[in-house]
């Protein structure tokens, strides 16, 4: 049995670390609540985003354009193996910082563990440097890396990423642009979700969307100025900008979320070892004083 | 003007809700030229491009510097989705000064990397912001 030093400095170590994962679930208790407020906040652009663009994209059909995904195309990636000769952008958004339990490592498993995806085939931009730590110690070809972007979101961040992938998209370069983040169910719950930016998927958006706003649509008809197919010209960049934007705002409160549950469960564990450890120190201290006990006893008699 | 009310208008950035409230008018720059919207409009939607977004409300007129972003316009409501949107008070003077210097240097000395599109609507943004503040 460990003596009774040994028991009292293990114990009090680990007071000292429950100390430090108390105060981080507070504080990423704070923090959860501002992503939170902050990510209801913007909210309505993203909705009301999500809906224009559904529209129009109802509306103009099965149109050629370079940003949607035309019928021809849409049928072979229905075969998972669309036009091979291009690669595959992936967004990923993970943390900065780690102690966040299972945050970082679901989303990454969701671009590693894909059924599907080759390595080969991947350019990965990664958002957060715990991403592009495992993506690099793994392989993966990292095109580029930008970690302040996760501390706190900017709309001008999300922006520069999409237009440069945009860029690309337009040259050739890459064929499909996804994005993969935690999405923000609530504080309790988080879903790593991998999503398609580019090309739109007209065929999915329609069948979503296509109930509700039918009805919306039928008392309205839209006009627009420019004419369909250059006003989507402009709003795709913008929609997909907006799509970037509002998954950091809903990884960021998922992170935060993700730590606080982390460091709950942390201290209650750490509470747990402290009864464990209490109670062994109890019965070493009583076991000491009853050999002392015995001892003097022991000795009394020899004397006596 | 069919009705007195008015109609709603929203203004909504990626970060808040610039402004909701019931108004008598609205006027802003599109791709298309400047337009003023009333109530009753037909449904339309329209690209913003950068200059001065004027709001009459009954009591008072607004003015703030709109950037980009897109309008949906429908007969008793107007959205419109804005990238940046600055009321005068948030505008930095100086900034928006150096801003303006920087785009016409670099619109009058162009060179064939220069992008042009990108110097004029760094200049219209700056114009925009110092016409506001005036």
């Amino acid at each position: 049995m460990a003596s009774m030093r040994d028991i009292k400095r293990r114990k009090s170590s680990i007071q000292g670390t429950q100390q430090i994962t108390k105060a981080m679930k507070l504080v990423s208790t704070v923090k959860l609540q501002r992503a939170r407020a902050s990510a209801e906040r913007s909210k309505d652009y993203f909705t009301c985003m999500f809906d224009t663009v559904n529209s129009i994209l109802k509306r103009v059909g099965h149109v050629e354009h370079k940003y949607l995904a035309s019928s021809t195309s849409e049928d072979s990636a229905g075969a998972e193996h669309p036009d091979g000769a291009k690669k595959k952008a992936v967004i990923v958004i993970t943390s900065n910082r780690g102690l966040a339990g299972g945050y970082n490592s679901n989303v990454i498993k969701l671009i590693t563990r894909h059924p599907v995806w080759k390595k080969e085939d991947l350019q990965v931009y990664c958002l957060g440097n715990k991403g592009r730590e495992a993506f690099t110690r793994s392989g993966y070809e990292v095109k580029d890396c930008n970690s302040d972007i996760v501390e706190s979101p900017v709309y001008a961040d999300a922006m520069v990423l999409s237009e440069r992938l945009l860029k690309s998209f337009a040259e050739g370069e890459i064929g499909e642009i996804y994005l993969a983040y935690t999405a923000f169910k609530n504080t309790v719950s988080h879903i790593p979700t991998l999503l398609r930016l580019l090309p739109v998927d007209t065929g999915n958006s329609k069948e979503e969307s296509g109930e509700n706003t039918e009805t919306k649509e039928a008392s309205a008809v839209m006009n627009f100025e420019p004419e369909d197919t250059e006003a989507l010209d402009m709003l795709i960049p913008k929609y997909v900008t907006s799509l970037i934007y509002g998954a950091l705002r809903e990884a960021i409160a998922s992170e935060n979320g993700a730590r606080m549950q982390a460091m709950d469960s942390a201290t209650s564990n750490a509470e747990e070892i402290i009864s464990d450890l209490t109670l062994k120190y109890n019965r070493a201290r009583q076991g000491s004083i009853t050999q002392e006990l015995t001892e003097i006893i022991a000795g009394a008699e020899a004397l006596g | 003007m069919a009705d007195k009310n008015g109609f709603l208008l929203r203004i909504i950035t990626p970060d808040r809700v610039f402004y909701e409230n019931q108004v008598d008018m609205v006027e802003f720059n599109t791709t298309e030229g400047e337009i003023g919207i009333l109530p009753g409009h037909i449904p339309m939607t329209v690209i913003v491009k950068p200059g001065i977004l004027n709001i009459s409300e009954p009591e008072a007129d607004k003015e703030a510097a709109l950037h980009a972003g897109f309008a949906e316009i429908l007969p008793e409501s107007v959205t419109i989705l804005a990238e940046i949107v600055e009321w005068p008070g948030e505008i930095d003077e100086k900034r928006a000064m150096a801003a303006k210097d920087r785009a016409e240097e670099r619109l009058h000395n162009r060179t064939p990397e220069t992008d042009i599109a990108r110097a004029e609507t760094a200049l219209q943004r700056a114009l925009a912001r110092i016409q506001v503040l005036k």
